[in-house]
């Protein structure tokens, strides 16, 4: 030790280990010498996780040294096993029961707490036990090897920890609990209620208002039954308190330090003692008359000592803390923070309780509900974080802030809880006091792009972990505003997701796939992002699909401009706009299909398809269709498919709109829009809704004042109704939202995307949508009205110039040398139409066709 | 013509060595996409994967779907590696070796091609 000052931190629990860790930082260590004595015969190590000692966690897990030689690596010099037992504050020297003696320039005193054991006769049996050290734990597991019963006097925080420790170690488990409910100090009656069904739910059996008056011993002085004030009976073999704590201030009090009435070494916002070469944090401190039992404001105070003690130029001061807690108690969640209790005047508090689902929520909003006090959740925390975060900033609450805490309904969003609406100042750890700016910073500069990485780098999530969750959301959050997050990229030739794909093209003006990737990808492209391009080319031009620079972009249904089926022949379905069929373009279908031998079913999209047809039948079926009024339907296209019609006030006697003229109004509006994946709608003429109008992507249903407008249902895979966007609408407000409506779904959604999950993940919901098609908040709405209008306008039927443009006809064959049709595609037949035949029944021809 | 049935010698593939056929110009080819020729019964799909005469030829059979279809895929490249996808399942095939970039105990035939005085040619 070169001559320097000394500093000796008395106790090496996790406060303790967290003040020499911020010494370190600080670079105390530079300026003073460090020695810490350690009553307990190993490092610091986490108390929080206690519990999980008795899963399989070994005292190294619980370790709190990033590595073993953290201490001696940064020169702290430990007394290991060593017990402080006298301080001099005249010398300035503090002993220890080894008898060493040192001198100190600055004292500190982490010395904690210890479980308190209430005064109870035969409190001293064999088979008692406190929860606190490891040592405490090892003894508690030799004696349970032996028993089948053990109770946990103490229904608080560390009671419950304590008895999810004897169920784990295979005890019948008792709590008894001196007040009538659980947690008495961070849950409220009605969380308390919910707790206990969801504890005893677990095996454990709670009992709350017993006064235990005796521990009844055997004649070998092991622990025989508990009994109580009302004179009911407990037999155990094992009983452990947790009672709460008292400081372990017996030191300072020797020492002459000013005391609190009922302990506690008396400290300023300094966290300095009556001597002001002495500091104390932690459990042992007390500041304004209270002790702080966490390890949150116990970390808080090391940070502040350590600035007091450096001279930090702006230190840190400890005003209090929030007694806020979220632990998970043999898997059920609890959290509690703030003003848990309402105890401030003029108040109000929300509540919600699901006895079936068991979870209790509840706020505590200032008098003018703007801002939240405080809160309890049990059985479902998850919202915690971000809850805890709105009443450490202060943040302006949502309108109607119970939708905080309700359940959120099917196709709903959760209100506004993202972590955008957080401040950069806003405090995301308080352990280790890390903001949600530094943790920004460890994303952004230090590219940490996990939870993982974030932790080690910032130390977030490392105290009490209650932080993780909000930690996540965050990531989450800043990688998707820094355009990082892989996964979103279309594939390996493009950076980029398909809706900045689109940004792209649309700002350039790129006009060609070749464009596109010469000045934004690499590569030759691939089956991922070239039909994406096709399709938003598609959408922003509107050539057609088959020209030469666009055709090999093109998947195999719109590069033959029908639907490939498994012997690779194609169906072919043509428009029937609103499924209203004149008798002649029936008996065109049937002939058409009678030529070619096709197989022919009725669509669910009130359409006809017809299979079985070859490459090169495709245009002659396609002229003869277009002969009879016919015109492509689009089924191969990630595009409009059909507006689905009831018949209508025209025939039905029910009808109040005209269901079957607005359906192909619209269908004929839209046919032809290329977007991020099919689109499928419906009109039906009055609110019996035949037309299944809310299982569509938009759906429109007849009312007395005009239609109301839903969209973003879906059928097929997740079925999810469709939601109202506006109500008693006219045609032209129809067409003008849906003409929005649709262009900002091709805008944004990713590739593949329908729009009931494109909605599912817009930030904001239904409200959102509508502030944007109805209100216009983005100022888009004349764009996305001018964009579609294009489309309209430059609508071609895509069968019809295929068929006339040579070049393009061209590509309808089976052989580039030869008119020969596959000879592999064989038809048997089944039902009376034709069907591919199995590979049994072609066997003899397939095996002189498929290569060996 | 629609219906049109093969000549029968067209399939009826006949084991003698193998020898080089026209089959078309490049360009009947379009760039970056393939097309069916039909080889003394063989069907092979040739690729185009650039606007260059770089021209690669493998069977057009696809041992997935059991259909012949490769020629109907989408050509492009999977690290570099250019290649052709199946339309009907996906799978990915390498355009110089046949060798399938999904399963690789897949492989299909290739065939040599050559552009000659502007003739694309077979060896099949």
């Amino acid at each position: 030790m070169i001559s320097q000052k000394n500093l000796v931190v008395i106790g090496n629990g996790m406060v303790g280990h967290r003040f020499l860790e911020l010494a370190v930082e600080a670079g105390l260590n530079h300026s003073f010498n460090i020695i810490t004595f350690c009553e307990e015969p190993r490092y610091a190590y986490d108390r929080v996780y206690l519990s999980s000692y008795f899963s399989g966690k070994t005292a190294e897990d619980l370790s709190l040294l990033s590595k073993p030689d953290y201490y001696q690596a940064n020169g702290i010099h430990v007394h290991l096993g060593d017990k402080a037992t006298l301080i001099d504050r005249a010398a300035k020297t503090v002993t220890s029961a080894n008898g060493v003696t040192l001198s100190y320039d600055v004292l500190v005193l982490a010395t904690g707490s210890f479980p308190f054991v209430p005064p109870i006769p035969g409190n001293d049996a064999k088979g008692c036990f406190v929860y606190r050290t490891i040592e405490d734990l090892d003894a508690m597991k030799a004696w349970a090897a032996k028993c089948t019963t053990g109770v946990v006097i103490g229904g608080g925080l560390l009671g419950l920890e304590c008895a999810s420790a004897l169920k784990n170690m295979g005890l019948k488990t008792n709590v008894v609990e001196f007040a009538p409910r659980l947690m008495t100090v961070q849950v409220d009656d009605g969380g308390g209620a919910l707790l206990k069904n969801k504890i005893e739910s677990l095996g454990v059996k709670v009992h709350l208002n017993k006064s235990t008056t005796n521990i009844a011993k055997k004649d070998d002085g092991t622990v025989d039954k508990l009994v109580f004030a009302d004179k009911s009976e407990l037999p155990t073999e094992m009983v452990v308190f947790s009672a709460g704590i008292r400081p372990r201030d017996e030191l300072a009090k020797s020492s002459g330090l000013l005391m609190g009435q009922r302990g506690g070494v008396v400290v300023d916002d300094n966290c300095r003692t009556s001597d002001p070469a002495i500091f104390a944090i932690g459990e042992v401190a007390l500041h304004q008359n209270r002790i702080y039992g966490l390890v949150a404001p116990g970390y808080h105070m090391a940070k502040v000592a350590v600035d007091a003690i450096g001279g930090a130029p702006k230190p840190a001061t400890f005003t209090g803390f929030h007694m806020s807690t979220k632990l998970k108690l043999m898997g059920v969640d609890v959290g509690s923070f703030g003003d848990a209790f309402a105890a401030t005047p003029g108040s109000h508090v929300v509540a919600f309780t699901d006895s079936k689902n068991e979870v209790y929520k509840k706020l505590v909003l200032s008098p003018d509900r703007k801002t939240l006090l405080g809160g309890i959740l049990v059985g479902d925390a998850s919202t915690y974080g971000s809850l805890h975060q709105f009443m450490l900033n202060k943040v302006a609450l949502p309108p109607n802030p119970e939708d905080l805490i309700l359940p959120v309904r099917d196709g709903g969003k959760p209100v506004g809880m993202g972590p955008e609406h957080l401040p950069d100042a806003a405090t995301i750890c308080s352990c280790h006091n890390v903001t949600k700016g530094t943790i920004c910073d460890a994303i952004t500069q230090q590219k940490c792009m996990e939870v993982g990485a974030i932790k080690s780098c910032t130390k977030a999530g490392t105290g009490c972990g209650s932080c993780v969750t909000l930690m996540k959301d965050i990531l989450k959050y800043e990688l998707k505003r820094a355009g990082v997050e892989v996964k979103n990229h279309v594939c390996e030739h493009f950076p980029y997701s398909r809706q900045e794909l689109y940004s792209l093209v649309r700002l350039h003006s790129h006009k060609t796939f070749e464009a596109l990737i010469a000045a934004h990808g690499t590569g030759l492209g691939c089956e991922i992002c070239k039909p994406t391009v096709g399709s938003i080319l598609a959408s922003a031009w509107n050539d057609h699909i088959l020209e030469k620079k666009h055709a090999p972009l093109q998947d195999t249904n719109d590069r033959f401009l029908a639907n490939i089926q498994r012997d690779g022949t194609y169906s072919v379905i043509p428009r029937v706009a609103g499924g209203e069929i004149t008798p002649d373009q029936l008996i065109a279908l049937g002939v058409v299909a009678k030529k070619y031998n096709l197989y022919s079913k009725i669509t669910g999209g009130q359409r006809v398809d017809l299979f079985g047809a070859r490459v090169e039948q495709l245009p002659f079926i396609w002229e003869e269709l277009i002969a009879a009024g016919f015109e492509s339907g689009h089924a191969y296209g990630k595009a409009l498919r059909t507006v689905k019609s009831c018949v209508g006030s025209t025939w039905c006697r029910f009808g109040v709109q005209d269901a079957v003229g607005l359906a192909i109004t619209v269908e004929n509006r839209y046919k032809g829009l290329r977007s991020p994946h099919k689109l499928k709608s419906a009109v039906s003429g009055c609110a019996r809704e035949c037309a299944e109008a809310q299982s569509k992507d938009f759906g429109i249903i007849a009312t007395d004042k005009g239609y109301n407008l839903y969209v973003c249902g879906n059928g097929g895979m997740k079925p999810q109704h469709a939601q109202l966007l506006a109500a008693d609408l006219s045609e032209a407000e129809v067409i003008k939202y849906t003409d929005r409506f649709l262009m900002f779904y091709v805008r944004t959604a990713d590739r593949l995307e329908r729009t009931a999950w494109w909605f599912n993940k817009l930030d904001g919901g239904m409200d959102y949508l509508k502030d944007v098609i109805l209100n216009d908040k983005l100022d888009i709405c004349a764009e996305l009205e001018r964009e579609m209008q294009h489309v309209v306008d430059t609508y071609q039927d895509e069968w019809k110039t295929a068929v006339n443009d040579p070049q393009k006809r061209k590509q309808f064959r089976a052989f580039i040398n030869s008119d020969a049709a596959d000879p592999s595609v064989v038809m048997a037949s089944e039902r009376g139409q034709p069907r591919p035949a199995t590979w049994d029944e072609k066997v003899e021809i397939m095996s002189t066709l498929v290569p060996t | 013509m629609n219906t049109a049935t093969a000549p029968a010698e067209a399939f009826n593939a006949v084991a003698t060595a193998a020898i080089w056929t026209t089959v078309c110009t490049l360009d009947d080819l379009i760039p970056r996409t393939g097309a069916c020729a039909l080889v003394r019964g063989k069907q092979i799909a040739v690729v185009r994967p650039n606007d260059s005469d770089q021209l690669y030829a493998l069977s057009n059979y696809d041992p997935f779907s059991k259909a012949f279809v490769i020629s109907r895929g989408i050509v492009g490249d999977k690290g570099g590696i250019p290649k052709i996808t199946s339309p009907i399942y996906k799978q990915g095939f390498d355009l110089r070796s046949g060798q399938c970039l999904d399963d690789p105990t897949v492989k299909l035939p290739t065939y040599p091609v050559r552009v000659v005085n502007g003739q694309v040619e077979l060896l099949a």
